[in-house]
């Protein structure tokens, strides 16, 4: 790998900073420059959050320029195509196949798109995964980015004892059990998808 | 070891290593987690001051007493400090002294984009800008060298990218660094007799700088390609890295006061140079200045954060990177959280067509549509000493709209005024017992410190009383009519007034089992209850629906109902 430049995103409380902890230090972990990269603030009240992670032999700006990522992570569908443009044209994708109405379209101001994933799917190479389901699998629907973190794993290629590892040391000891299990149903279906 | 550390937190981290004792902030996004991060080291006292100036004049005095300190804050907290900050210039240092100011380029979560190396040149203060935290956290430590060296506080300049970014960092131990107190009033005691010794003293100082900038080893000259070059600092040298990476590149990592030695010596080995800086040509004002023929603002934006692409469009205009794009799918603004008890509040004062002066907080957001019920929002404080201005030329049915936090960080002096030259002012304190939007830290009014210690309380109601307010209710938001009556009642009032709106922000209430649901019979698909803005409500089926997860049961969507459709219901 010489580098890979990831975003990461989703709706506040999704869970996407966690996500991007976890990426970012199994990344460290295998001896790579990492540069994790997020906007707080505003966006926690149900705003659209997003993180970028660069990892390379040498990181050098922490913001992926347009058309320069090689993954997006989204945690639900809208927000997989506002960051979009980020993307190299032959990037992939994953994304949890959920969708969640900001009050632009509750308030019937603007319409949710019909088919993100068919928009996504005529540019790029998409993974859809039902993350909540999986979540729920694992034992507690909120761990729908240790979902999506397993199965990027798959396709990222960090040896997978450091992912574990990774876990243990960043989660809390109440929440761990369920986030491995939730990780490991995530490379299943990756795994599933890569083949 | 290797950690990654966020800029924010390796400023905290140098500070410990450093040796600093003494720790005083206000929270402000993105500065908050410099001090959030400082709390945590047992060999420091840390505390959120009321705000900045505060926080600063404390940090004044630890070091007078002989304690290496910090102070950090946001770009507009540096505004509330600039008091001290100018005329600390003046006194100087005995214990070191940092000042961490956190700039927004872009506008995240801030009301201006002003940029505070405009202080430090109106300050004569040196300035240090990291561009990644590795270097937030030596220069840091550095700083605290060249604060006591040349007895000067200094200035760590960040922006958000630089204080929200994680980057690898090798961490150090920490030194203990202490004095006896310094008493020496022609140095401290600032009347004009003694200030203007103090002067030259400074100008001097700013001279002897200039000359230590020169060969500071984190002004460096990257020579490569001579055919084109850049001057530039902290975050904007990466983009300047990744966009033109065989470019020669001259990175300073102390922007105030500059090695203009240097300086010409780059220009004169570069063909083409450029001064690459986001917000003013602060650089390239003091370049030009010096007769140095360089370009810089001719061709990059004055505004907005910028990023590897800009700096590339800026000197290619051709330059178009390649990007698939959805334009007009929906925004996802922020918005008040379900059960928000500022929901309340701004539904009330929509009902009774009153108009809102307001200020900085999450409350900031009931300006956006559909609240739509906030008509100002200028700086801490304003609204109120706003609201004075606007009532005492006559205006009518206009109220201030200020937060806990905010009213103890400078509403309390404009509420004086108010109180003292008896405005027919009305001021609401919405009273949620944290300070919500940079993440629930203790303020004065919640009876907790930044360590987690108890405290007393400071009780809005009773500073309003204590300033001759005779007329003060506290009302629960959640209760619209009744908040409603009160408005109407205190508006059409000739004397002072205050209405706090008390109940806790929902990230610190227990989740209740009472949640509220839609009558489908009933409901005849108006949409009204839409209007406030709140998440857990959505059509349909031409009917309104409540999602019982998202829902925390404050009912104030009911209130807008024409058909009392919207019931209370077990979750």
């Amino acid at each position: 790998m010489s580098r890979l430049d990831i975003v990461i995103a989703g709706v506040g409380g999704q869970g996407v900073l966690l996500a991007s902890e976890i990426i970012s230090n199994v990344a460290l972990a295998a001896g790579y420059d990492v540069k994790k990269s997020e906007i707080h603030g505003m966006a926690q009240r149900g705003g659209s959050v997003f993180s970028f992670v660069r990892i390379a032999e040498k990181v050098y700006s922490p913001i992926i320029p347009a058309g320069g990522a090689d993954f997006l992570l989204a945690f639900e569908e809208l927000e997989a195509l506002r960051y979009a443009p980020y993307l190299k044209p032959q990037a992939r994708i994953i994304v949890n196949t959920q969708k969640i109405s900001p009050i632009t379209v509750l308030s019937g101001a603007a319409s949710y798109p019909e088919d993100p994933v068919e928009m996504l799917k005529e540019h790029f190479t998409v993974y859809p995964v039902d993350a909540v389901s999986l979540a729920k699998e694992a034992g507690n629907a909120k761990a729908v980015n240790t979902v999506i973190v397993g199965m990027f794993s798959v396709f990222a290629g960090f040896e997978r004892r450091l992912w574990k590892e990774t876990m243990k040391r960043l989660l809390p000891p109440k929440i761990l059990d369920v986030n491995l299990k939730a990780f490991e149903l995530g490379v299943s279906a990756g795994e599933r998808n890569e083949a | 070891m290797k950690v990654l550390l966020s800029g924010n937190e390796a400023v905290a981290r140098g500070a410990w290593e450093a040796g600093v004792k003494f720790a005083s902030s206000y929270p402000g996004t993105p500065s908050t987690e410099i001090l959030e991060n400082l709390v945590r080291y047992p060999e420091i006292y840390a505390e959120w001051a009321p705000n900045e100036k505060v926080a600063l004049e404390a940090v004044i005095g630890a070091s007078l007493s002989g304690k290496r300190a910090i102070a950090s804050m946001k770009h507009v907290g540096l505004n509330v400090a600039a008091d001290p900050f100018m005329t600390f210039s003046y006194t100087g240092v005995n214990g070191g002294v940092v000042i961490a100011v956190a700039d927004d380029p872009g506008l995240y979560s801030s009301q201006n984009e002003q940029d505070t190396r405009n202080y430090v040149r109106a300050a004569l203060i040196p300035a240090l800008e990291p561009s990644d935290s590795q270097e937030a956290l030596d220069f840091t430590r550095m700083a605290y060298e060249i604060s006591e060296t040349y007895d000067t506080p200094v200035l760590i300049r960040l922006v958000t990218r630089i204080s929200h970014t994680k980057t690898v960092v090798e961490t150090g131990e920490r030194t203990e660094k202490e004095k006896e107190p310094e008493i020496n009033p022609e140095k401290w005691v600032m009347l004009p007799a003694y200030a203007r010794k103090r002067h030259p003293l400074v100008i001097e100082r700013f001279k002897r700088l200039t000359l230590f900038s020169e060969s500071l080893e984190i002004n460096r000259m990257e020579i490569k390609d001579t055919s084109i070059g850049f001057i530039t600092s902290g975050v904007v040298y990466q983009y300047v890295k990744e966009a033109f990476p065989e470019a020669s590149v001259l990175k300073l990592g102390m922007i105030y006061p500059l090695p203009q030695k240097l300086i010409r010596e780059f220009v004169e080995k570069v063909k083409t140079v450029y001064v690459v800086e986001e917000l003013d040509p602060f650089l390239e004002t003091e370049i030009k200045a010096a007769g140095i023929p360089v370009i810089g603002k001719e061709v990059f934006p004055r505004t907005g954060e910028f990023n590897p692409d800009v700096i590339r469009k800026s000197i290619d205009r051709n330059y178009r990177p390649q990007t698939v794009s959805f334009p007009g799918i929906p925004e996802r603004p922020p918005t008040l959280c379900p059960g928000c008890p500022h929901r309340g509040v701004f539904v009330a004062l929509r009902k009774a067509k009153i108009r809102a002066l307001g200020d900085i907080g999450c409350y900031t957001l009931g300006a956006i549509p559909p609240l739509s019920a906030l008509h100002s929002c200028i700086c801490m404080g304003a609204g109120v000493s706003m609201e004075h201005g606007a009532t005492t030329c006559g205006m009518e049915r206009v109220v201030a709209v200020i937060g806990d936090s905010t009213f103890f960080h400078t509403g309390v002096s404009s509420l004086m005024n108010i109180a003292y030259n008896r405005s027919p002012s009305t001021v609401l304190i919405l009273d949620n017992r944290t300070t919500a939007m940079t993440g629930k830290q203790p303020h004065p009014g919640t009876g907790e410190t930044a360590k987690g210690e108890k405290t007393k309380p400071v009780m809005p109601e009773e500073v309003a009383k204590a300033f001759g307010i005779e007329r003060i209710r506290v009302v629960d938001p959640y209760n619209v009519e009744e908040f409603i009556r009160v408005l109407e009642e205190e508006v059409s009032e000739k004397e002072p007034s205050v209405i706090i709106s008390r109940r806790p922000c929902t990230l610190i209430t227990k989740r209740p089992d009472t949640v509220y649901r839609v009558d489908k019979e009933l409901c005849i698909g108006c949409k009204r209850c839409l209007s406030v803005g709140c998440i857990a409500l959505k059509m349909e089926d031409g009917k309104a629906e409540i999602d019982p997860l998202l829902c925390f049961g404050c009912g104030i969507c009911a209130v807008e109902c024409p058909k009392d459709a919207i019931v209370e219901g077990k979750r």
